[in-house]
């Protein structure tokens, strides 16, 4: 055991834990912030996303103790009121089905736009490949994403920054 | 050992008569109270029993609520996988009710049988049991507000229209609001629900719109609660050391390590419950967290006896399916005589098709949470039959039903996995050794071996085309392991795996089917589309391939075959009408530009199905490279009766493509030693965003019933894909998943 410091959506945080254990399960059963999914534990399934300092991790393969200071968002701090531009265009476009795996699929999205704001289909396609959806909803993901990108104002060659 | 053998039954129960009628009564509450009863052509067949015995006082399904401030609450025990159940239910009941579709709220009903009858999801019926009873419980909140306000100005009732909450008497003008009439309206006769006139559908407003989804908010910023979201104060987590092999138990167990880990509150072992329930029993650890219960889950040293079943393989299963697929069978649908038209010298094709067992993989794995209080309990469950839940939960726990209190949560996919009770079972044993809220969690481990998996299937199709160019004889022999045969022995083992083969709907003198069943320790249960998602791709392959053996195009041939007689009439709710059943396929071939040239090492397939009274045509198109191939899109026309939201039809039918896809091109669960050789996604992976194609959707309007939507889009998706390789390479693909050849 040992008591880590953690930075939450912008809230500091204590955990008394094995530092040792993953990100998830601080998250989801110490923080109350459920959010977070479990899906396979095993990195392959995209369902555990969160940024550290704005890079998509997968949080079920990630220590606790490897977090140090970067910054987490989960799902929960991604915006106060559902109006961040990927979370406006997952309910235009009607996406979640079960919804499971949307938490996860939105901040695979948000950080792919953070860094390419206008993604060809490939690089959503290379972005998102991690992210399983059993409910199979991979073509509303797409126009989503497209549509958040849309809301974006066009910067440089849209290829990344 | 507990013997719950309360079996869910969706082919038996689709043959049981419709019962659609309401009775209204006023609960003491506030307002307006309307009970409403579903009737239930999908339902459990055992509900049904339970229903005709049941002579209680409140026979209902669902309420609906008319507050006092107008508001209206459909109240409903309906689980919410996503296919947008609830949205769908509000928009019926608001359509007659002349209410905006933001004064309907849709709360999910606590489980109490004695009050709330009917609840499983299932057999992809909530929309097609619904509609009549809640059209007519929508007119009547209608009608009884227009003769409180009628009453109250002393004018005739038919002077008088509703709208938007309002009644209006366009004569003097006056105007009152539903919330203003409510208390009259509550003390109004109740009128009979199948007399009350019900809208025009050329009039609907809602009904036929597409309409957001009212759980999709809750679904982008983490605050829809899943089962395994469930916290409670208090609460503990427990998973649960199974033996791999079906039917094995722990000969012997050192859990000193395990209890010596940080977090572990109690190592204990549970007993397999047997025939109804199945669960596999073994040693539970429970522990502050679910890492830490996992943790020391890996810390126990457990030897097992994995008892008979450790001698099954996968080749094994398919030695004996082959076998029982090439000799006599049970018939089960004897058109003509085959025997004639097979043994004479006419053109003859005689191909096997296999396919193999499948796990559900739910993207939220199985999970629950109990809290046993000794003379009461709470469940937590996402589930798809909470009165079953309820049920188990309190004869593991040795109390009546309606101690226990069941709320139903999100659930994080279903697909038939979550109407069984096994993890509520297991949960209930834990529980009550815990003594506290616990959380049983299965890792996806646990879930991918110990699933109820579909069944295994092998098809021999024999098939003749008379001198005429048509099909002259089709022999289908299907040999599967049968799911009835696994859960009610005594029970026709057919019962659950000739759907869609038996209804094989093209006109062709002489027809068989015969049916063998293959014994294997392997649990099975329902699969999205149960056996239409094995029989679909038989059936769809095997009359492409008469198509090509009398050198016809596989549409027009298909087209050619669907004849609707002139005095046709559905002998069962099972039975395809074959003029619904060409409307899909010739607008699936319009719109694909079927007959159009594709490009070299590209083809085209199609395949069309019923099931659940839904109606389908699906257009492949496929790129063949070598051993590779790629879909680049499907097209989908879809026939499922009355449309209540567009909107959901249209991700219903994406979502069941894609799951068929992933079957059909990845998937497999293979046995070694008695256990599932799969574990994770890395050995069984569903299809991804790069493998998805393009998928469109047309919807064809009708008036008809509305057929089910969660499951129908299944069954054509793999067959018009195989078909399509076929029209690209040549190469026929008659095993699932597909492999093709150099
Ligand atoms: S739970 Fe982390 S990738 Fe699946
Ligand atoms: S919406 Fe159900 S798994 Fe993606």
């Amino acid at each position: 055991m040992a008591a880590i410091q953690l930075l939450i959506n912008g809230s500091p945080r204590a955990v008394e834990v094995a530092p040792d254990t993953p990100l998830l399960w601080v998250l989801r059963d110490m923080l109350n912030l459920t959010g977070t999914k479990y899906g396979c534990g095993m990195g392959l399934c995209g369902a555990c996303t969160v940024h550290l300092d704005g890079e998509a991790v997968r949080s079920c393969q990630t220590a606790v103790s490897a977090v140090g200071a970067k910054k987490i968002t989960t799902i929960e701090g991604l915006s106060a009121d559902n109006t961040h531009p990927v979370q406006l265009a997952w309910i235009a476009e009607q996406v979640p089905q079960c919804g499971y795996c949307q938490c996860g699929q939105i901040m695979s999205a948000a950080a792919l736009l953070a860094q390419t704001p206008h993604p060809t289909d490939e690089q959503i396609d290379s972005a998102m490949v991690g992210n399983l959806c059993r409910c199979g909803m991979y073509q509303r993901i797409r126009q989503a994403i497209h549509r958040a990108s849309s809301a974006t104002p066009a910067s440089g060659s849209g290829k990344g920054a | 050992m507990a013997t719950l053998t309360k079996t869910p039954d969706i082919r038996s129960a689709a043959q049981i008569s419709r019962r659609k009628f309401m009775t209204t009564s006023a609960v003491a509450s506030a307002g307006l109270m309307i009970g409403v009863r579903f009737s239930a052509p999908l339902a459990l067949a055992q509900e049904e029993e339970k229903a005709k015995k049941k002579a209680g006082p409140n026979p209902f399904d669902a309420y609906v609520h008319v507050k006092p401030d107008g508001r209206i609450s459909l109240i409903v025990a309906k689980s919410e996988m996503g296919q947008g159940t609830k949205t769908g239910l509000a928009m019926i009941l608001a359509e007659e009710a002349e209410v905006d579709w933001n004064t309907v709220a849709v709360e999910q009903a606590e489980t109490r049988p004695e009050i709330y009858q009917h609840m499983g999801t299932g057999g992809s019926g909530s929309t097609e049991e619904n509609f009549t009873p809640l059209r007519q419980a929508g007119a009547t909140v209608r009608l009884l507000m227009i003769q409180a306000a009628a009453a109250k100005w002393s004018v005739s009732p038919a002077e008088c229209a509703a709208k938007k909450g309002m009644v209006s008497h366009p004569k003097s003008g006056r105007k009152a609001g539903y919330s203003d009439l409510v208390e009259a309206a509550a003390k109004l006769p109740v009128p009979d629900p199948e007399k009350v006139p019900l809208k025009d559908a050329t009039k609907f407003e809602l009904i036929g719109h597409a309409t957001p989804r009212v759980d999709i908010p809750a679904k982008v910023n983490g605050s829809a609660q899943f089962g395994i979201d469930v916290r409670v104060p208090g609460m503990l987590f427990a998973v649960v050391a199974r033996c791999p092999t079906f039917g094995g138990k722990p000969a012997h167990f050192d859990s000193t390590k395990a209890k010596s880990m940080p977090g572990v509150r109690d190592v204990f072992e549970i007993p397999a419950l047997g025939a109804g329930i199945f669960t596999a029993g073994g040693v539970v650890v429970v522990a502050d967290s679910t890492w830490m219960a996992m943790q020391a889950r890996k810390a126990l040293e457990i030897t097992w006896d994995h008892g008979p079943a450790v001698s099954e393989s996968s080749a094994a299963m398919y030695d004996a399916m082959r076998e029982a697929a090439h000799r006599p069978g049970k018939r089960v649908r004897n058109d003509g005589d085959v025997d004639a038209v097979l043994s004479n010298g006419a053109k003859k094709v005689d191909v096997l098709y296999e396919m193999p067992l499948l796990a559900h993989a739910t993207m939220e794995p199985m999970n629950i949470t109990v809290h046993a209080r000794g003379a009461s309990a709470e469940v937590w469950a996402p589930t798809q039959c909470p009165d079953w839940v309820q049920g188990t939960v309190a004869q593991v726990l040795g109390l009546k039903p309606p101690q226990v209190i069941v709320h139903t949560t999100y659930l994080g996919g279903g697909f038939g996995r979550r109407y069984t009770v096994d993890f509520p079972a297991e949960a209930a044993q834990v529980a009550k050794v815990v003594g506290k809220p616990v959380q049983l969690v299965w890792s996806r481990e646990d879930d991918m071996t110990h699933d109820f998996y579909r069944p295994a299937s092998a098809h021999r199709m024999q098939g003749a085309i008379g001198q005429d160019g048509h099909p002259a004889a089709w022999f289908h022999t299907l040999a599967s392991t049968s799911i009835r045969a696994y859960w009610d022995p005594q029970a026709p083992p057919e019962g659950q795996e000739v759907g869609g083969a038996k209804e094989m709907p093209y006109a062709i003198p002489n027809v068989r089917l015969e049916y063998n069943p293959v014994a294997t320790a392997v649990p099975r249960a329902w699969w999205r589309s149960v056996e239409n998602s094995f029989n679909g791709f038989a059936v769809e392959c095997f009359i492409d391939e008469l198509a090509n053996a009398a050198g016809k195009d596989p549409y027009e041939f298909r087209r050619s075959l669907l004849v609707k007689p002139a005095n046709w009439k559905p002998k069962s709710d099972d039975d395809v009408d074959p003029a619904r059943l060409r409307g899909v396929l010739e607008l699936a071939a319009q719109k694909s530009d079927w007959g159009k040239p594709v490009g070299s090492d590209r083809g085209r397939g199609i395949a069309t199905f019923c099931s659940f009274g839904s109606y389908f045509a699906e257009v492949a198109e496929v790129t063949v490279k070598g051993t590779d191939f790629k879909i680049d899109r499907i097209v989908a026309a879809v026939d499922c009766g009355q449309i209540v939201n567009p909107e959901s039809v249209r991700a219903q039918t994406e979502s069941a493509i894609i799951y068929g896809l992933s079957a059909a091109l990845k998937n497999e669960i293979t046995i070694k030693n008695g256990a599932v050789e799969q574990t994770n996604f890395d050995g069984y992976d569903p299809l991804r965003i790069n493998e998805a194609p393009p998928i469109e959707v047309h919807l064809i309007h009708s008036s008809e019933d509305p057929g089910g939507m969660g499951e129908p889009a299944l069954p054509p998706a793999a067959p018009a894909v195989a078909n399509a390789i076929f029209a690209a390479s040549g190469q026929r693909l008659r095993r699932l998943p597909f492999q093709l050849k150099t």
